[in-house]
């Protein structure tokens, strides 16, 4: 019954998931703090350019974003990003897209992490005589850090399971491979329930870890 | 303006606040020009590219149907999922264990995938009992439903626990049944507090459509943008129009769930419990519950 199986590359195709995974979400780690920092920024222009680039990219679906690097980036500005050949370009479009896209939400969850300090505690710093530098890494960050743990480990499920849209542009990630077998074995549901099994073992352990280190580390207020 | 970060700005920090405007500003002013020209090189800023869009037949045969199948199949996936959702919610809180173990299986196993395997498996098993012409917004309408029910549920389940215990206590004191307690009490009261997190989550419904538009052929907005743009030849122009209209469509979306959510709030009628667009975000985390058990945050 499970034999067929072995004539498809399963964990090949998942390893391209875990690789998309990791990959956008550092990008979108690095870009969306950038972002973040912008939008708490005492600088009007900077706020309004980072509050623009959420609102206009969390609005558009991921899949229009995916497809546009492709037919517009790669294959209009015959843009590479360094890759060679046509598999290589369209893993780094789908990692360019998905960063950008995921930078939009990390941004937000790294602003609310921001905004749930209570201003008494920067006050407080204040007073006391601590600079810029030493509220900011002294008193308002580690309370920030701890807050963002959760929302964050959201945007990297949401992320891990966004990755299967990199098949809208040929990446032979995991719901790629799922496409082609279902389309070429009878054993519809097993076919999918291999696949579902692969993405709960991706998911649910980020879900449980760090959901009970954002819980460990949450501030009690 | 003072702020967690940042306190009222005296005098020099006016002046380095204006120095780093100017300097973002120039910065913003080369990275637009760059992309202008860069675009104008390519012939993209032509008026032959873009004269379509002032046709109506561009509108008419392309872009306007795409659309309403896009609000088609998002409409049809709230409309079904939502009874769906309100069922698996409520049996998550229910007293029987036989009841909540497998509805919470089931809300968690459906939340943990993702919706495209959700419609390539929908689309597979409609293969054969379908029309081809209707198979696609089947199977779009399956996975949306599939996946969104069960967040849906979830957003049940904290607009239920969002109401103040009193609520169910007194149903209770005057004698009503559970069931009595849930639709009378309960449920009434939750569904308008969970009006703005539901209408939030038309925009991920919205958004997922494409995804069937790009991998299973269901001719949505992207997918006529695919068919003009090979019509015009206009691909970049055509994507801008899409992602223009995607957005403005999903911002009228997200300020209507933000105005419902702030009247609600304002209402003096109400036991005070509103579920925000946050709600949703709260009940993604997988396996944890105590983020909705009792809104302690």
């Amino acid at each position: 019954m499970f034999d067929f199986l072995q004539d498809y590359d399963l964990l090949g195709a998942f390893w391209v998931t875990v690789k998309l995974t990791l990959l956008s979400g550092a990008g979108s780690l690095v870009l969306g703090t950038v972002l973040a920092a912008m939008r708490v920024s005492p600088v009007p222009l900077m706020r309004g350019f980072a509050t623009a680039y959420v609102n206009i990219v969390r609005n558009i679906p991921l899949t229009v974003i995916i497809v546009f690097t492709s037919l517009g980036l790669a294959d209009t500005f015959r843009l590479t990003l360094g890759g060679e050949g046509v598999k290589e370009v369209a893993f780094r479009m789908a990692v360019l897209g998905l960063s950008t896209y995921t930078a939009a939400f990390v941004c937000e969850s790294v602003r609310s992490g921001i905004n749930t300090v209570p201003v008494g505690q920067a006050e407080a710093a204040r007073a006391l005589g601590l600079n810029f530098t030493q509220v900011l890494t002294l008193i308002v960050l580690p309370q920030a850090f701890r807050t963002v743990i959760g929302p964050l480990a959201n945007v990297l499920i949401a992320l891990t399971k966004n990755t299967t849209v990199a098949a809208a542009i040929g990446v032979g990630e995991a719901s790629l491979l799922m496409k082609e077998m279902v389309e070429n074995e009878a054993q519809l549901v097993l076919i999918t329930a291999v696949f579902a099994l692969g993405f709960v073992i991706l998911t649910l352990p980020t879900g449980l870890l760090l959901g009970w280190l954002g819980k460990r580390l949450a501030v009690k207020r | 303006m003072s702020s967690v970060l940042y306190d009222t700005p005296g005098p020099r920090a006016k002046a380095r606040n204006l120095i780093v405007s100017v300097v973002f500003a120039v910065a913003l002013a080369a990275g637009v020009w760059w992309l202008v020209s860069a675009l104008g090189d390519k012939g993209h800023l032509e008026w032959a590219k873009w004269k379509p869009f002032t046709e109506s037949s561009s509108w008419t045969v392309y872009l306007l149907p795409g659309l309403g199948n896009t609000l088609k199949a998002a409409a049809l996936s709230m409309i079904i999922a939502l009874p769906l959702g309100a069922v698996f919610g409520i049996a998550r809180l229910s007293d029987h264990a036989w009841v909540r173990i497998p509805a919470g299986t089931v809300v968690e196993f459906f939340r943990a995938i993702p919706v495209l395997i959700l419609m390539v498996f929908a689309n597979e098993l409609y293969s054969g009992s379908v029309e081809p012409d209707v198979r696609p917004l089947y199977a779009v309408v399956t996975g949306l439903v599939l996946y969104n029910a069960s967040v849906l549920a979830e957003i049940v389940r904290a607009g239920i626990l969002s109401l103040p215990s009193g609520q169910a206590e007194a149903g209770r004191a005057i004698g009503l049944r559970k069931s009595q307690t849930m639709r009378f009490i309960l449920l009434p009261q939750a569904v308008t507090a969970m009006l703005p997190a539901i209408v939030s989550q038309l925009v991920v419904i919205v958004k997922d459509t494409a995804l069937g538009g790009a991998m299973i052929g269901f001719t949505e907005l992207l997918r006529s943008r695919g068919t003009m743009s090979a019509f015009y030849g206009n691909t970049i122009p055509s994507f801008i129009v899409v992602a223009v209209i995607f957005v403005v469509l999903n911002l009228i979306l997200t300020t209507f769930a933000s105005w419902l959510e702030k009247w609600l709030r304002s209402r003096k009628k109400s036991s005070g419990a509103v579920l925000g667009a946050a709600a949703i975000e709260d009940a993604k985390t997988v396996g944890a519950k105590a983020n909705t058990d009792g809104g302690a945050r």
